[in-house]
């Protein structure tokens, strides 16, 4: 392996790491208005990430000097070609940014909510952008010869891209709820499982149709790689243990969710980093922008050393901060200038970690989520067929299906693409 | 005002505006860890109370420094594409470095600092605090490093085909010798800036007499350091002086608005005019000798005029205009020395007063109103040393009008300048009323401030 693709290898493991990390606080902080219902359980919420939000958003940062660093070409082209996009996601960064300290120092109500709002708009405006960046990576937009973008602001916004948005906010909504399930106890879990509970299937769907959509984009071929078809497969688990209440599992098959769907858009992506929609002589690719061998080297080194430090302390973090909050008023901090948290949980904290009992739902969303279910399990259980129908052995004669199934299974394993 | 003015502008405004954060955050975060170190050390509870009240300081400064980082990372491939094709192989590397040793250090533990309150041991929730401190001191290191190689780019060659840049020899590039005299720099009026914002709200409070006893504290050890480190940072100062004159003669040369050479050079304290169409100014009050030691470190050095130097470089660049904003260098070089002077007094002041600090009513007058001057005198060094490079993006290798976004087109540039002006703008009024707000606070009326269970606190939020 070239050290430029390992250096993809990185980029796709750094997008990863931001979405799976920074994923559930956006969720989190989409939800907080809604799962925290007063000023109390909404200040348990944003505690729930308060003490890891930040350096979960340096994965961004970290992949975005990594691209400039090892792929300066894509670095340049990128961020001038989706310049409007790029410059919603850092307004919205910024006030997101600011928002967890001012709205916890708020001089009044009225500034209070507004800072409650940068930080519910801020956590949607992110993933959607930054997801349409990526869907548009693999889409593709215009870039000429020069390695320009030549598009206007319609084609940053096609619908393959804007389907990615979509599909990364959503899985961050569940994402958040699974959090937040797993980090609270009492009213507030069992709000934030009922948010899962409606979320659930509609994700679960929705990374169907995405996956099978980024097959269509990405060249011929139905069926859905190994990747993908764990990323339906992980999206579909976490609806069902959401709904079950197994908190820790939830969040992990909604993490396992997020990291299949980076990872396939990634995988489809390469050799190239970025796909031109004026023909594939104008792609850029791995080896066209990489860096020099020795830069790639250097930064080799650096990575092999810090990264695993980097992950020590920050495992280490969610680790000290592992115990649930309850929003109880011991919980609160006499530096805030504002009234103490009450407590949004009256009842004991029992049930935390285990089942729950199926909370009441009103009857049309739960009639709406009955069908979902159905329908998901129904494509789902078509799709693992055909998948297995793939992997046995062509039958004789059948060439064409042959020819594909071979293909299924190096995409499968990740290394190699198809030209669209 | 044509892509490449309008992308400068944004690029000028977003760093200085980012950078009246970074120097507080980097020095204040080393205070705060000496005050929870001191607490830590002695058990008086008045550090303790110094530590959470400057604390507090920082993470709100941290926050707004933080976000406006996020801008620069990604404004080089937004406006300056060609730049970023040209350079991001030596430029990118020291870039991906911060955010992998010194960013996450930053953000993660001062997460764990902020709630870990009573959660982690004494012992290692003063650990945290350090990592934070490190965790600054690093970023600046690698930032520095960047932009010192576009100041004088040391350790690549070009690439033959497609005529980039390529690092040849990351040692060349951390500890090329602007680096290591820029970098100390920066540190010390990283410091420096903390130090006399936490003089300036402290003395604030011995004026009103409130919390003075544990106000007393925090100006002296303010005191203590900005005296030494500030007239360290002169000196500093003036070796890269030297060291930029060697490698970037017209920076220095325009500082002087020197246009023709001379031997032995004195240095004007002021001058009248030297507008853009006047090479001869009316110089006030020239000090013999003084630009010769402070440009070459010799009393009779020769320091090349702006005219000469500007037929060398049109031999060997082509033609074309070499000579940086004379005007801006010239009162960029004073108002950093000047007001880096004042401060020097100031702390001089302070220090003989100090053991009666909170009876000297005209030192802790002008010790308030002396807050502004670290800021001015840090966005006066940054300007000194930018437009010194200018019209040069990296010194000798690539002109900043060869830099810009082919494919970003004026109005993008502007409608993105006026949003971040829009919203640096309100950023900064929230900001500064939050930050006045808790700087007013006094020292042992907060609720939390119960001195039982003092280390028992618990998280913001």
């Amino acid at each position: 392996m070239t050290l430029a693709a390992f250096w993809f290898i990185v980029l796709a493991v750094l997008w990863t790491g931001f979405l799976l990390l920074e994923g559930f606080d956006f969720g989190v902080g989409m939800l907080h208005g809604v799962v925290g219902r007063d000023e109390g359980g909404r200040d348990v919420a944003v505690r729930s990430i308060g003490p890891v939000w930040d350096g979960n958003e340096v994965w961004l940062i970290t992949a975005v000097a990594a691209t400039f660093a090892a792929f300066p070409a894509w670095y340049a082209t990128m961020l001038s070609g989706f310049y409007p996009l790029i410059l919603v996601v850092l307004v919205a960064l910024i006030l997101r940014g600011v928002s967890f300290e001012f709205r916890a120092h708020a001089p009044g109500e009225r500034s209070r909510r507004f800072w409650d709002g940068a930080l519910t708009w801020g956590s949607l405006v992110v993933p959607l952008g930054l997801g349409i960046v990526l869907g548009g990576l693999l889409g593709g937009v215009p870039i000429d010869p020069r390695q320009e973008f030549v598009g206007g602001l319609g084609d940053l916004f096609r619908p393959y891209a804007v389907a990615a948005g979509v599909t990364v906010t959503l899985i961050c909504l569940l994402h958040g709820a699974a959090f937040l399930a797993l980090r609270t106890t009492g009213d507030l879990r069992l709000r934030a499982l009922r948010v899962g509970r409606i979320l659930g299937p509609i994700v679960a769907l929705v990374v169907l149709a995405f996956v099978a959509w980024t097959r269509v984009v990405s060249g011929p071929g139905v069926l859905l790689s190994v990747v993908e078809l764990g990323a339906v497969l992980a999206a579909v688990a976490a609806a069902a243990l959401v709904r079950s209440g197994r908190d820790g599992a939830a969040f992990a098959a909604t993490s396992a969710t997020m990291a299949a769907v980076v990872v396939s858009i990634f995988t489809e992506l390469y050799p190239r980093v970025m796909v031109s929609s004026l023909g594939a002589a104008n792609d850029l690719t791995v080896t066209g922008s990489a860096a020099s061998p020795y830069a790639l080297r250097v930064m080799t080194v650096v990575l092999v050393v810090l990264l695993p430090v980097v992950l020590g302390y920050q495992g280490w973090t969610y680790h000290v901060f592992r115990k649930r909050l309850s929003g109880a008023p011991g919980d609160g901090d006499g530096d805030e200038p504002g009234p103490p948290p009450r407590t949004a949980a009256a009842g004991p904290d029992s049930g935390a970690g285990r089942r729950i009992e199926p909370a009441p739902a009103s009857s049309s969303p739960r009639a709406m989520t009955r069908l979902a279910w159905l329908l998901l399990a129904w494509v789902v259980a078509r799709l693992i067929a055909r998948f297995m129908a793939a992997l046995t052995p062509a039958a004789p004669g059948a060439v064409g299906a042959g020819a594909e199934r071979h293909g299924q299974r190096s995409t499968g394993s990740g290394g190699r693409r198809r030209c669209s | 005002m044509s892509a490449v003015d309008l992308a400068r502008l944004q690029f000028a405004s977003t760093s200085i505006y980012h950078f009246l954060f970074v120097p507080l955050t980097i020095g204040l975060a080393l205070l705060t860890a000496v005050l929870q170190t001191r607490w830590h050390r002695t058990g008086e509870a008045e550090y303790l109370r110094l530590t959470r009240f400057f604390g507090i300081l920082l993470v709100i400064n941290v926050a707004v420094g933080v976000v406006t980082g996020l801008v620069q990372e990604f404004q080089f491939g937004m406006n300056w594409s060609d730049y970023s094709r040209f350079v991001g192989d030596v430029f990118g590397a020291p870039l991906a470095m911060e955010g992998l040793a010194a960013f996450f250090l930053e953000s993660t533990f001062l997460g764990l600092w902020l709630f870990g309150w009573g959660r982690l041991s004494p012992r290692v929730h003063l650990a945290t605090i350090w990592a934070v401190a490190v965790g600054g001191v690093l970023s600046a290191a690698f930032i520095m490093a960047a932009n010192s190689w576009m100041q004088n780019p040391v350790g690549y060659s070009l690439d033959p085909a497609t005529g980039r840049a390529q690092l040849t020899d990351i040692g060349a590039v951390l500890t090329n010798p602007v680096f290591l005299r820029s970098y100390l720099h920066v540190l010390l009026a990283s410091l420096i800036t903390a130090a006399v914002v936490m003089l300036a709200i402290s003395a604030w409070h011995l004026r009103r007499g409130s919390g003075v006893s544990g106000f007393d504290r925090s100006a002296r050890i303010a005191l203590a350091v900005l005296v030494p480190v500030t007239a360290l940072n002169l000196l500093v100062g003036s070796e890269l002086g030297v060291t930029e004159g060697r490698y970037q003669p017209m920076k220095i040369a325009a500082a002087e608005a020197q246009w023709e050479t001379c031997q032995p050079c004195s240095f004007s304290l002021f001058q009248i005019g030297g507008g853009s169409d006047d090479e001869t100014p009316t110089k006030v009050i020239q000090v013999p000798h003084l630009l010769s030691v402070l440009a070459t470190n010799s009393w009779n050095g020769q320091v090349v005029g702006l005219n000469e130097l500007q037929a060398q470089y049109s031999a060997q660049y082509g033609p074309g205009d070499y000579v940086p904003n004379v005007f801006v260098q010239y009162w960029a070089m004073r108002t950093m020395a000047y007001l880096g002077s004042l401060i020097l007094l100031v702390g001089m002041w302070g220090l003989w007063r100090r053991k009666r600090l909170a009876t000297s009513r005209w030192f802790l007058r002008v010790a308030i109103w002396s807050l502004p001057l670290p800021f001015l005198v840090n966005t006066a060094g940054w300007v000194l040393t930018e437009n010194g490079r200018q019209p040069w993006i990296v010194q000798g290798l690539q002109q900043t009008r060869d830099a810009a976004s082919p494919s970003v087109g004026a109005a993008t540039i502007a409608t993105s300048l006026v949003i971040f002006i829009l919203l640096y703008g309100a950023l900064a009024v929230v900001d500064w009323m939050l930050m006045a707000r808790f700087a007013r606070k006094e020292l042992a009326s907060e609720p939390s401030r119960d001195e039982a269970g003092a280390p028992a606190m618990e998280p913001s939020y």
